[in-house]
């Protein structure tokens, strides 16, 4: 898991110098994800992006999430369990499933 | 997560120390296990988690909790500061592998062919020894040379490392095999070397050759099928 470790030590710098920052991190996957549990995106008030949450198919609606619990301080559950025709609205072609629990870092 | 608990996580990495962070989703209450008093099922399920190297999910007193364990890195032995391994260290770094080289070749194993690198000039078998494999670490020999190769063999087939590669042709490893048998080693302890090293490819320059190494470690260590092969006759 060196990788979501990797994601944990970029968004430690960003908040030290003095960036808002979330972290978004996989808690359950079905289905076909292309990230495990505990793969993490980190975002920060400025837009930067580091590590992932998906293939890349959701990771603009969890930024998007991040914002506002950056804003807010509250922790969010987002739940990607949708059906395989819907995926497409938000891009998760794959058809998979997953649950993106999303946190500030205070 | 709590400037606290980002720095208790920070330190546990810096510490090579395992930990699991256990967040209850419904308002992001965290603890980081062991170091937290939490009750049993959450221990246990921090301690398993941790074992699998699996994030899980647990559903305590109705508040569902994330498991998640934060493992040190896996770690990659080369013994026999060559061309292969100045391809090997890189891919492995980059897969999350903490990597170590060893030879006793001061002109092989030196900071200009492996910059940033942990390098080991003792003797193969005293330093394979000393870094002590575990069930977390690999152990590659690259030397093609016996009196090198041997020995790190030897040291590597005392220890539950998850995988042992041994550069070298089927003829090669024959001969090899052979004095292993000699030196002790059941049949059993010898066939746990992959040999000749790599998944087969048909790899020829020497990143080709790094990177069929580098995939079946990752084959072995995932339980793939691609790195179940047959025993060699010797």
């Amino acid at each position: 898991m060196s990788d979501s470790e990797d994601v944990l030590a970029t968004a430690a710098a960003w908040r030290a110098a003095g960036e808002a920052v979330a972290l978004a991190t996989v808690v359950e996957t079905w289905g076909s994800s292309p990230r495990p549990a505990g793969s993490r995106l980190a975002v920060s008030a400025s837009g930067r992006l580091a590590g992932s949450v998906s293939g890349g198919c959701i990771e603009g609606a969890v930024a998007d999430a991040a914002k506002q619990t950056m804003a807010s301080g509250t922790p969010q559950l987002l739940d990607f369990g949708i059906s395989d025709e819907r995926a497409w609205e938000v891009g998760l072609a794959c058809g998979g499933k997953l649950k993106v629990f999303v946190e500030k870092l205070s | 997560m709590t400037p606290e608990t980002l720095a208790a996580l920070e330190a546990a990495k810096a510490a090579k120390r395992p930990v699991a962070l256990l967040t209850r989703l419904s308002d992001g209450t965290q603890h980081l296990w062991p170091e937290a008093e939490v009750p049993a099922p959450l221990a246990e399920a921090a301690a398993k988690a941790l074992a699998d190297d699996a994030a899980a999910n647990l559903t305590l007193d109705g508040e569902a909790w994330f498991i998640h364990p934060h493992n040190p890195p896996l770690r990659l032995i080369v013994v026999g500061a060559v061309h292969i391994a100045q391809a090997l260290v890189p891919m492995a770094q980059a897969a999350g592998y903490a990597v170590t080289v060893v030879d006793p070749r001061r002109a092989w194993a030196t900071a200009e062919r492996f910059p940033g690198i942990t390098l080991i000039h003792e003797w193969t078998d005293d330093a394979v020894a000393a870094l002590a494999p575990d069930a977390r670490s690999a152990v590659v020999t690259l030397t093609h040379d016996p009196k090198l190769d041997d020995p790190a063999l030897d040291a590597a087939l005392t220890s539950d490392c998850f995988y042992i590669g041994a550069l070298g042709s089927r003829r090669t490893h024959a001969k090899r095999v052979a004095r292993l048998t000699e030196a002790g080693h059941s049949a059993e302890a010898i066939a746990r070397i992959h040999a000749p090293v790599g998944l087969n490819i048909e790899a020829v320059t020497a990143p080709e050759i790094a990177l069929s190494i580098l995939a079946e470690v990752v084959a072995t260590r995932r339980g793939a099928a691609l790195a179940r092969r047959p025993a060699l006759a010797a």
